[in-house]
């Protein structure tokens, strides 16, 4: 005890030296790197303004939003807009839909890419594997609203391609643009048609990447294909397929806003099945001109998909350290 | 080993018909635009019109300046956004990749979070028009949410790392050059690859973009090419009102070819996109899979 205290006597002491000199050289350091740190100044800037001045504007959702007052005169309404969010009917549909939508969407891509990848492992031509996925790649590049073109013309009532076909088996026409029952199906068909090839090419990237000698010595213990692929490139990738799915279900309140604007046309008969989350927070922003609502809406996806990301990365982290995103 | 014919044949099948899926509604699109109007009306939409007529087209050249003009718009904001962000991004991720640099993962952070939570559209919105009036400029279709992606910063930052060894850089600085001549004379040379990469993302982004129009864009000569098909699409007058400084405009809808003119537009904002690529498609696919491997 006695001589602890004696030795952190002038360990104390010399602390107090070298700390009024790390100023210096601090300062120094920061002489050193101003370039640099000035050249990440339009960055920061940038996220100041687009990112985290919106995040500030969480306030609104507490307030009685009016343009004359604007923001900050505007004055507060404690948790009306949620409470008035909430007693709506549209808030459990819009999360129901949002939801579901995300989670047919997230297993159906998932097992249709992976099957894409596994498959195009077995084509052993590169210049036809290479034709294969820049054909699958182009419904991705496109915007949704030639998406939309392509779907209508498909689905138009009196000259949709679907109609006419249909109408060669006697059956009438159907009012697609105007019958919510259908939307689910087509709105999980042309996501899929639109994403599969992006997740595919991501998947089969990270089937390539696997060493070929677990698959020669595979093949000489007299593994069949099936074999090969659930035994080692299924294994050998479920980080990737975690990560990417992990991402996604964090997501689950949010929506591609172009699938469900665009290609229902915006039409009002189809909101039971084709409001989410994001359309109805643009609707009650620019439509109903509803910014505490909206708002509201707004804030609590934001806190549902925050405290979701949290806890996905948490549970990923208990299972396995690498697999985590953060 | 040796394949089972059949094994190789059913994989194959699988590919094309996936292939057809992929493709054959464009050309389905482009096929109606290229009907006659009695085809449409006897057949409807078909693979397999009963007579081609170029109508369409033509009546969308004859008055093309609607359709000029809001290419003109999407092409400037396009090399104005893709130019600022590929500035921006790039000058934000070097630093980054430096260990050394003060503050460094206090910067990562705020970088990232951005990633985690965001304040929602309507505050983002606000943002834009009332403290940055941007409403109806052509800059509210570059500047609100297009031109720094917090994934970008990091997808570049590792390529830095990964790919510049330090000793590169120290040597430059023992020379005594400075951190801007460093920047520009070194890393931006050897990192042609990645700045590519992100150039053709954000390329994309700014030519598919109808969203920020359709926000902050309430004037019809602003609007780009890509809204412009949105706005078509529910109302193909639109096209017509908009330029209607003639008194004709009754005549001209009713000699209209309706249902082909759309299908045209659709062909017209398509193109050319469709006709690059194949010429970027080799860097879009190495650029995912660059991205993914970060995850």
């Amino acid at each position: 005890m006695k001589a602890t205290k004696i030795a952190s006597i002038p360990i104390a002491d010399h602390k107090i030296q070298p700390a009024s000199r790390t100023q210096r050289p601090f300062l120094r350091k920061l002489n050193k790197y101003k370039w640099l740190l000035i050249m990440t100044l339009p960055g920061i800037i940038y996220l100041f303004i687009n990112n985290y001045i919106p995040m500030y504007g969480i306030i609104l959702a507490f307030k009685n939003y009016n343009y004359v007052d604007g923001i900050w005169g505007s004055p507060w309404a404690g948790f009306d807009n949620f409470k008035f969010l909430f007693q709506s009917p549209d808030a459990y549909i819009i999360t129901r839909n949002t939801v579901l939508y995300n989670v047919a969407f997230i297993s159906i891509n998932l097992v249709l890419s992976l099957l894409v990848a596994l498959l195009m492992n077995e084509i052993k031509d590169k210049v036809i594997s290479r034709f294969y996925q820049s054909t699958f790649l182009l419904p991705h590049i496109i915007s949704m609203v030639i998406v939309a073109y392509l779907v209508y013309s498909f689905l138009n009532v009196e000259n949709g391609l679907v109609n006419r076909l249909l109408a060669l088996f006697h059956i009438d026409p159907i009012a697609w643009y105007s019958n919510p029952d259908y939307w689910p199906y087509i709105l999980i068909i042309v996501n899929a048609w639109k994403g599969v090839g992006y997740s595919a090419i991501i998947y089969f990237a990270a089937i390539i990447g696997i060493d070929k000698e677990y698959y020669e010595a595979a093949t000489i213990d007299g593994a069949s294909k099936w074999k090969q692929m659930t035994r080692i490139t299924l294994p050998l990738i479920a980080p990737v397929i975690t990560t990417l799915t992990l991402l996604a279900v964090s997501g689950i309140l949010r929506s591609d806003f172009g699938l469900f604007y665009q290609v229902p046309m915006n039409s009002g008969a189809l909101l039971p099945t084709t409001n989410t989350i994001d359309t109805f927070v643009y609707r009650a922003m620019i439509q109903l001109g509803d910014i505490g609502m909206s708002s509201a809406a707004g804030v609590y996806q934001s806190a549902v998909c925050f405290v979701l990301i949290l806890g996905a990365n948490l549970a990923v982290r208990k299972i396995n350290k690498q697999n985590s995103l953060f | 080993m040796k394949q089972s014919r059949l094994y190789t044949v059913s994989i194959h099948s699988f590919f094309w018909l996936f292939t057809l899926a992929s493709l054959l509604p464009f050309l389905f699109i482009f096929i109606i635009s290229i009907s006659s109007e009695s085809s449409i009306n006897a057949k409807g939409y078909s693979f397999f019109p009963s007579g081609i007529s170029f109508a369409a087209y033509k009546f969308l050249f004859y008055d093309f300046t609607e359709i000029l003009k809001a290419y003109g718009v999407t092409i400037f904001c396009t090399i104005l956004g893709v130019i600022l962000c590929l500035f921006i991004t790039t000058l934000l991720a070097y630093p980054l990749s430096r260990m050394e640099l003060p503050f460094r993962s206090s910067i990562s952070f705020y970088i990232f979070f951005t990633m985690l939570f965001s304040g929602g559209m309507v505050p983002w919105y606000l943002t834009f028009t009332n403290i940055i009036p941007l409403k109806n400029t052509l800059l509210a279709m570059v500047i609100p949410g297009m031109l720094l992606s917090a994934f970008n910063v990091l997808l570049m930052r590792s390529f830095f790392m990964n790919s510049i060894p330090d000793s590169v850089v120290e040597s430059a600085a023992i020379d005594g050059a400075t951190e801007f001549k460093i920047f520009y004379k070194i890393i931006i040379p050897l990192s042609l690859p990645i700045i590519a990469t992100i150039g053709l993302f954000s390329t994309l982004g700014f030519w598919n973009d109808w969203y920020n129009c359709m926000l902050f864009i309430d004037n019809p000569d602003l609007y780009n090419i890509q809204y412009l098909m949105t706005k078509s699409l529910t109302n193909i007058q639109f096209l017509l009102m908009k330029s209607n400084q003639s008194n004709q405009v009754g005549d001209i809808l009713a000699t209209m070819p309706t249902e082909t003119v759309r299908m045209a537009l659709a062909i017209i904002g398509l193109a050319p996109l469709l006709f690059a690529y194949p010429f970027f498609q080799k860097y879009y696919i190495s650029g995912i899979t660059t991205g993914a491997v970060k995850g």
